[in-house]
């Protein structure tokens, strides 16, 4: 474990995608405490431009772009984490069963993954937004997670199905481990830093797909995020007035956010293949 | 004395339908006695580690009979039967590397085996017996117990699952070939521990190989196997200086030998 | 007859990340002769592949040549700059068929495409035609089927490709034909095709010597001349095959040539023994006589801290044991 992260650290993609990460996650955690403000509250004037008393300006209510800014970024990364956890356990759980059951369990649950992956999840997700009446950050996370996990599902059935075959599965087998134990002590272990990084690109994924949720009118409720924001930036057309400090900072935003998560993807690639490490 | 241990009558796997159906397995039949040593020789891919697989109930047989104890066990199926089977038949494996979960200790590897011991002892009965089967494989307790996979050799690792054995006290081992990633200094060693169990418990060993040298040095008699069937069979003695099949003819002429040279 | 390659005190060493080194091989000296087959046994981690690659010159970072000379016709060869080596002695003087090289052809590639990418580096002004023509008459002479050559790797067996490996390597003459555990991975019935082909190489003169290097003693009884023995990065004994198989001088030689297992009358009824211990780690090897903290023979205070030189002591027959020194002490 320890040599794994002391290899983590050698890769600059994983620095630099690390380091970017904890400076948004610090920005939306520890500034919203510093900095104590109503991200609903009218404090200004309309689309006021960016000045010493509001550094982002305001919006098309008056309400402090800053501000939002940080509760925004919060709710989205909220949101984009329970998304990954949940895509990432039910991939993780109908993967690891279908691989190492085989047969016609595996028929039957790659039969339903290939389903999902045929119909546009953005169909479903907007479908399912719809019939949903109270979407709080956790409901949309919830949501992008149901539909988001069949990617991962396969890739863990296909990592599952090669591990299998190892003599030490052999060995658990005959010990009697059950196919449960096998899962868990035998075979997950084997795909941990895989897995971890599934969920770093289902949490950057989640992201984005709340922002598409949120600027098409779909996003969660009684809160403000990134997606959020470009939403009222569109509805009170502030590209055609020239107020760039509304949607610039969440678009810049959202960008940094899946750039440092994707980039400490590519890093622990580097890491865990050591294929890639050498060229 | 002789007494039948277990019997495969005309024992039959494939894989694949059709034009591409493989009969690995194909119609094998043979018996292993109380206390017996015996080779199921054979090059690669001539179905021999299936054959064990389907002995240890890891792969179902496509059709035939597998018989222990005057009991057919080809189709139990119940978690009860298995750990039950288990108990009385055990098996290492060519590559003590892949053998271990690298995530676990060597004590924790160890440990689970009691799974496999009927009436489970307490912890500290645990603990002895572990250490008492690590000594009599000639490996230090406090030197390997808490080790990982990757921090031992493969000669200390092949006698760790030989102390796994040990724990369990199987009837019948399966050992499918358990020194070919071992170096010949250490080899000796392995085989001799193992020799050393039908001494010590009257086990019956079944070793799966392709090494004729080790088949002739261990075992009492040898099974060879070709294309999925057993093409001759009976005391090793007897094959290594008489052989009457042509394939162990071939074989024993190709195998480099000390006192005879090749003609080449 | 004069030697093709001569090692004088060679040191090859991988240098890991963290700065240390692994004394993979460690003054050795040998020399290859015309016209024979050289074995060299030993167990795997005692240098023995990196030997083969620092003979060849296909010594690539981490390991580093530190010392020593590698001489062929008089000249210390590591010494050359690479685009002379590459054009005047790879494949052309010296050619090695390296560990799994078998399993190394692109399987997407038909052989052919891999014969002519080998000629058309060496001779640049070849047609495709002329280099397929020539390896074509190369597998005919051979009695390999020349239809090999438009087939793609994996529809070869094992032995046919390690075959074709051979050949492939051996199309340009080479002097020397250095081949890393050719047969390891094969059936004994491949085994005996492959050195069969070897033994052919050289008989047609294609080739001049042969170094064989494995871990299996009986195979080296049936086609080495002279085999030598490694342990630990160095190498313990040298000395005509018939020597070291049946009058081993060396304990370590003694110890591994008595714990080979072959099908043949008498070995059922004698136990045989391991050697105790386990090789050194070659980072830090033990001093003096790198086998005495498992040798049956260790004499404190001479064994452990000095190295011992090379005796000859039967004609050809040298070892490096202190058992041996003096008047035939």
């Amino acid at each position: 474990m320890k040599d794994i992260l002391i290899l983590l650290f050698r890769s600059k993609r994983f620095i630099v995608g690390f380091v970017l990460f904890l400076g948004i996650l610090s920005f939306a955690l520890i500034g919203p405490i510093l900095n104590p403000k109503n991200p609903f509250q009218m404090v200004g004037g309309l689309f006021s431009p960016p000045s010493d008393r509001f550094i982002l300006g305001t919006d098309n209510l008056g309400r402090d772009v800053f501000t939002q800014l940080m509760y925004g970024t919060r709710t989205s990364l909220l949101i984009g984490c329970t998304a990954g956890l949940i895509a990432t356990t039910i991939g993780v759980t109908i993967g690891s069963i279908a691989g190492y059951k085989g047969g016609i369990i595996e028929e039957v649950l790659m039969g339903i993954t290939n389903v999902f992956i045929t119909i546009p999840s953005i169909v479903i997700l907007i479908l399912l937004s719809i019939a949903i009446k109270a979407r709080s950050a956790v409901v949309m996370g919830l949501v992008i997670g149901i539909t988001a996990w069949p990617w991962t599902a396969r890739a863990v059935r296909a990592q599952t199905s090669s591990l299998k075959t190892r003599e030490h599965i052999d060995i658990a087998r005959i010990t009697g481990f059950s196919s449960l134990e096998m899962i868990i002590y035998e075979i997950l272990p084997y795909m941990f830093s895989y897995i971890f990084m599934a969920f770093i690109l289902q949490f950057s994924g989640g992201i984005l797909n709340e922002a598409t949720l949120s600027m098409l009118g779909l996003g969660p409720f009684q809160t403000v995020s990134l997606g959020v924001m470009l939403h009222w930036s569109l509805l009170w057309e502030a590209v055609r007035t020239g107020a760039w400090w509304a949607f610039i900072p969440p678009v810049i935003c959202l960008s940094m956010t899946t750039f440092s998560l994707m980039s400490m993807n590519t890093g622990m690639d580097e890491v865990f293949n050591p294929r890639l490490r050498r060229s | 004395m002789d007494r039948e241990l277990l019997r495969v009558e005309n024992l039959t796997r494939t894989f694949g339908t059709g034009k591409s159906q493989i009969r690995a397995v194909d119609n094998v039949s043979f018996s292993i006695n109380e206390g017996e040593i015996v080779t199921l020789l054979g090059e690669s891919g001539s179905g021999k580690t299936t054959t064990a697989r389907l002995i240890l109930k890891l792969l179902p047989p496509t059709s035939g009979r597998i018989i222990f104890r005057d009991k057919d066990i080809t189709h139990i199926s119940s978690r009860k039967d298995l750990l039950n089977y288990w108990r009385e038949v055990q098996a290492i494996f060519q590559d003590p590397f892949a053998s271990f979960n690298i995530f676990y200790s060597v004590r924790r590897l160890l440990n689970n085996a009691f799974r496999l011991v009927l009436n489970s002892p307490s912890n500290e009965e645990r603990e002895k017996i572990i250490r008492e089967s690590l000594l009599s494989v000639g490996l230090n307790p406090d030197e390997v117990l808490d080790k990982r996979p990757y921090e031992l050799s493969g000669g200390q690792k092949q006698r760790i699952m030989l102390a796994r054995i040990l724990i369990i006290k199987p009837k019948l081992l399966i050992a499918d070939e358990p020194t070919s990633m071992i170096d010949a200094s250490s080899r000796a060693g392995i085989l001799n521990l193992l020799l050393d169990l039908r001494k010590q418990y009257n086990m019956s060993i079944m070793f799966i190989t392709h090494d004729i040298g080790l088949a002739y040095y261990t075992s009492d008699r040898l099974f060879i196997m070709n294309n999925g069937k057993i093409v001759e069979s009976g005391d090793a003695e007897e094959i290594i200086t008489d052989p009457k099949d042509s394939y162990t003819k071939k074989l024993l002429e190709d195998v480099p030998v000390i006192h005879k040279k090749w003609e080449l | 007859m004069g030697n093709l390659l001569t090692a004088i005190d060679l040191r090859a060493y991988y240098k890991t990340v963290q700065g240390e080194e692994i004394k993979a091989v460690d003054e050795v000296s040998l020399e290859v002769r015309e016209g024979e087959v050289l074995g060299i046994a030993g167990e795997s981690g005692c240098g023995k592949s990196t030997l083969a690659s620092v003979l060849a010159f296909t010594v690539i970072p981490p390991l580093y040549v530190v010392s020593g000379e590698v001489r062929a016709n008089g000249t210390n060869i590591l010494t050359l700059d690479k685009e002379t080596l590459r054009r005047e002695i790879k494949g052309k003087y010296i050619s090695i068929v390296p560990q799994g090289a078998m399993n190394s052809l692109n399987p997407t590639s038909r052989i052919k495409n891999f014969v002519i990418d080998v000629l058309k580096e060496h001779f640049p002004e070849m047609s495709k035609e002329e280099a397929l023509q020539r390896a074509r008459e190369r597998f005919e002479a051979l009695s390999l089927p020349p239809r090999i050559l438009d087939a793609y790797p994996h529809q070869l067996s094992g032995g046919m490709k390690q075959r074709t490996v051979t050949v492939i390597s051996t199309l340009l003459n080479p002097k020397v034909l250095i081949a890393d555990e050719p047969t390891s991975a094969l059936d004994v019935s491949s085994q005996k095709i492959v050195i069969k082909l070897l033994v052919e190489l050289l008989r047609k003169q294609i080739i001049k010597s042969v170094v064989f290097i494995t871990h299996e003693l009986p195979l080296l009884r049936h086609f080495a001349n002279r085999i030598a023995v490694m342990y630990a990065g160095k190498i313990v004994e040298v000395g005509p095959m018939e020597s070291i198989i049946f009058e081993p001088l060396h304990p370590y030689s003694k110890l591994l040539i008595s714990s080979v297992l072959v099908p043949e009358s008498g070995m059922k009824s004698k136990r045989i023994e391991a050697i105790p211990g386990v090789p050194p780690n070659l980072k830090d090897p033990p001093t003096g006589c790198r086998f005495h903290p498992r040798c049956p023979s260790y004499i404190e205070g001479i064994c452990n801290t000095s190295v011992p030189p090379f005796i000859t002591v039967k004609s050809d027959h040298i070892v490096s044991c202190f058992l041996y020194g003096g008047e035939h002490g």
